[in-house]
């Protein structure tokens, strides 16, 4: 028998990459950016967070370098998309390409050594764990809450009238792009120095797309992304625990399984959102779209 | 009141690479006080009243508010120093609740629940009814104007700025507006007008300011004067009158029973079994607010969207079923409100905009090619016909100015002679003269025996060009009406009224 408590603090565990990502991509999509380099940021935090802690011996600060090289990685996307008017889309991707191979570059040294323990915290959770759950309110009460959460909602709603209105849109967005590379990069090093323990090339395996489509899943709400990464954590568990248990179920399929439950789930919701801008919450209004201020 | 100026502006001067947008702008605005700024488009109005907000700052003069020097680095100084905007195109955030676009519009807002309490107690006081915690999208195009008026009216403005706010109102709608307006100068604002509507200004402005091509023509007391001597002001030049002669009714050309149509998308607006019939040599007008049907009834008439077998009928064939291209050939002519966009490709050349429309009906493409001279003869022609200032049928759709490029799709689609030809707001945010100009085009168009139906929210256009009116409201149209002896009161009342709004008793 599979012990449900158990089973739910491992998914609390293995929904914490995606959580960090998929709340940083929030942020950044409601300030009206889509950045498709989640992966691309995951990676280098994954490697310089296992990095630093393995040649410091101390986890946390390996997390904090994680969160720093994920704000840098991303800047470049940020120069490139709100000063040199690039395509959205294709900086995005051109930076999860430029992430996952600059990572397996320098990831070479560290490639077979292992990473240092760290010390556990209440229920014998990582403390990254409950630092990912806290972002949770911490994040709708910064979106609904604050002064400043309201401008980068304006911004990314109608940025012509929040320039209008005498907002910076450049400097709102650059610094929601640094905040969503910083979630990614914690989100990344999660994954290498908490639970793989290892540094392994493209060890984050789709584990950005997956932040990607659960923002649209959670309609542009933290709470719905904590349910989104739930969802793909709950199910990437309950796979793993099958086939310890030897189900008599092709291994590929129940690998499979997370990623097929989240696209499912995905299209469900879709289906039903596309008549739903009435009813409030959907996509930002200026999501994905260059702004150039008109003088 | 006081004789100091609120306002002072002292020889403004603004360029734009190769355009001189303002050239040694003065005037003054004084307390309590609605002025007028008169002007076509391109006149330099809006320039004008962006620098004044901190958008723009001006290459040379000076400004004076309060008795201060006024030079605003951005808008937040311009709202800090006392002066609001309400936009000709809204600054709201569709998402975001009335009382979290008020915030943003705010320097230092109030904690939530205070905020809603004064928002409450503005729109009281000014009889601008609002729910502070409703999304913007769900308001109307009149609601929406009064969350801007409230963001104004919350920090006590000294200068109110309104760049053309009636245009997507309901005359009583409007009214209402302008009792606002009167209470506020009562208390001493001073308010900055822009508009190209000369009645209303005539009616409710103590002074007007005429601007053309960046410059101070005239300054006058608009009471005092006609719509037509303040157009002539304008234009620089007498108005040609509008020749509505040489037209009788014949047979029936297009009938439409039954259409029905759900909503395209989220915000669109169903058909409700629309109903009219259009004879030779007549033109009928439909009108309503916008969002009312307008777009999804073009669309349902021009074949962009299909619909139930027998409910469009061209001289008795069924066009129904019909796409576009087909309805063309028959004879059934179409021209959307966006110009760009929709009735024209931006990137693409002149040339290459008609071959879309004319490519079948003019005989531009043979045998799946393109014949180039033909379908450059044909745009030399809409050009020379239409009198579109451009440099030639080679210059891309999106170089043109509005104005120009709206004669030119009209002109392509009168041009082909067609046997009926639908119009969505032929003349939106076309200066008076090209306004003109389209207007005649329609009228020689149904006189030389073809039926228009002009859909347009400018009813003053709608009372000049049309024989028999229609109203649009909700996807329903009314029953057609004569325009002979009609007021704008009684089609106001016909397109729903002021939708709720009522004027404060102070």
């Amino acid at each position: 028998m599979i012990d449900p408590i158990a089973l739910f603090l491992l998914l609390l565990s293995a929904s914490t990459p995606i959580l960090f990502a998929a709340l940083g991509e929030l942020v950044v999509e409601r300030a009206g950016v889509l950045n498709l380099g989640v992966e691309g940021m995951m990676i280098v935090g994954a490697l310089s967070g296992f990095a630093t802690a393995y040649y410091s011996g101390n986890a946390f600060l390996g997390f904090a370098v994680a969160a720093l090289a994920g704000a840098l990685v991303a800047l470049p996307f940020a120069i490139l998309t709100q000063f040199l008017m690039s395509n959205q889309v294709a900086s995005g991707l051109a930076l999860t390409l430029f992430g996952l191979g600059l990572a397996a570059l320098f990831g070479k040294p560290v490639e077979g050594v292992k990473a240092p323990s760290m010390a556990a915290g209440p229920l014998g959770l990582n403390w990254i764990v409950w630092l990912g759950l806290a972002m949770v309110p911490a994040i709708w009460w910064f979106l609904n809450r604050s002064r400043t959460g309201l401008i980068l909602r304006g911004v990314g709603e109608n940025h012509d009238a929040a320039h209008a209105l005498g907002y910076d849109v450049r400097r709102v967005r650059i610094a929601a792009i640094a905040f969503g590379g910083a979630m990614a990069g914690i989100g990344g090093a999660f994954i290498s120095v908490a639970t793989v323990l290892q540094w392994t090339e493209g060890m984050t395996a789709g584990a950005g797309w997956i932040a990607l489509a659960i923002v649209v899943f959670s309609n542009w709400t933290a709470v719905g992304v904590l349910a989104g990464a739930w969802l793909f954590g709950g199910v990437t568990v309950l796979q793993l625990r099958l086939q310890a248990a030897g189900v008599r179920v092709p291994v590929q399929l129940l690998s499979m399984a997370p990623y097929l439950a989240t696209i499912i789930v995905l299209v469900a919701i879709s289906a039903r959102q596309k008549f739903s801008r009435r009813a409030g919450g959907a996509a930002p209004g200026s999501l994905g779209q260059d702004f150039h201020a008109l003088r | 009141m006081t004789d100091a100026a609120v306002f002072q502006a002292r020889g403004i001067g603004k360029s734009y690479p190769g355009v001189r947008a303002n050239d040694d702008v003065s005037f003054t605005v004084a307390p309590g006080e609605i002025h007028a700024l008169l002007g076509e488009n391109g006149a330099g109005k809006s320039t004008l009243v962006k620098m004044i907000y901190g958008l723009v700052r001006p290459d040379e003069g000076d400004m004076v508010l309060n008795g201060q020097p006024h030079q605003p680095a951005d808008p937040r100084a311009a709202r800090a120093a006392g002066v609001a905007m309400v936009f000709q195109h809204f600054s709201l955030f569709d998402a975001l609740t009335v009382a979290e676009n008020i915030a943003l519009g705010m320097e230092n807002p109030p904690p939530r629940r205070e905020l809603s309490a004064r928002i409450a107690q503005v729109s009281q006081d000014f009889g601008l009814p609002l729910n502070p915690a409703r999304r913007v999208v769900t308001l109307s195009a009149g609601e929406r104007q009064r969350v801007e008026i409230i963001r104004c009216l919350l920090q006590n403005p000294r200068l109110l700025i309104m760049d053309e706010p009636t245009s997507v109102l309901t005359p009583q709608e409007a009214e209402l507006l302008f009792a606002t307006l009167r209470k506020l100068a009562g208390h001493g604002t001073a308010i900055l007008y822009i508009s190209h509507k000369l009645e209303e200004i005539r009616t409710h402005c103590d002074r007007a300011t005429i601007l053309r091509h960046g410059r101070v023509v005239d300054s006058c007391d608009p009471r005092e004067h006609s719509a037509r001597t303040l157009a002539a002001m304008m234009v620089g030049g007498e108005m040609r009158p509008i020749d509505r002669s040489g037209r009788q009714a014949g047979e029936v050309l297009l009938q439409v029973k039954g259409l029905s149509l759900p909503a395209p998308t989220a915000e669109g607006t169903a058909l409700k079994s629309v109903a009219l019939t259009l004879r030779a040599g007549e033109i009928l007008g439909i009108g309503g607010v916008a969002g009312n049907g307008q777009d999804e009834l073009l669309a349902a008439l021009s074949g962009e969207t299909r619909s139930a077998p027998g409910s469009i009928l061209l001289e008795g064939a069924d066009m129904s079923r019909l796409g576009p291209e087909a309805r063309r050939t028959a004879g059934l002519l179409a021209a959307p409100e966006d110009r760009l966009g929709h009735a024209a490709v931006p990137d693409f050349s002149l040339t290459d905009n008609t071959l879309l429309t004319a490519g079948a009906r003019k005989q531009l493409v043979r045998k799946g090619l393109i014949d180039r001279s033909a379908a450059r003869a044909f745009a030399e022609a809409v050009i020379r016909a239409f009198d579109v200032r451009t440099p030639g049928p080679g210059t891309a759709a999106k170089a043109l100015s509005g104005g120009n490029l709206q004669k030119f799709v009209i002109g392509r689609e009168v041009m082909q002679a067609p046997r009926v030809l639908v119009v969505n707001q032929p003349t939106w945010g076309v200066d008076a003269g090209a306004a003109a100009a389209v207007r005649q085009s329609l009228l020689d168009l149904a006189g030389q025996g073809a039926g228009v139906i002009v859909i347009s929210q400018d009813l003053d256009e709608i009372l000049e060009l049309s024989d028999r009116f229609c109203a649009l409201n909700e996807g329903r149209l009314s029953a057609p009406v004569p325009t002979d002896g009609l007021t704008l009161d009684q089609i106001g009342l016909m397109l729903g009224g002021a939708h709720g709004m009522e004027v404060a008793h102070l």
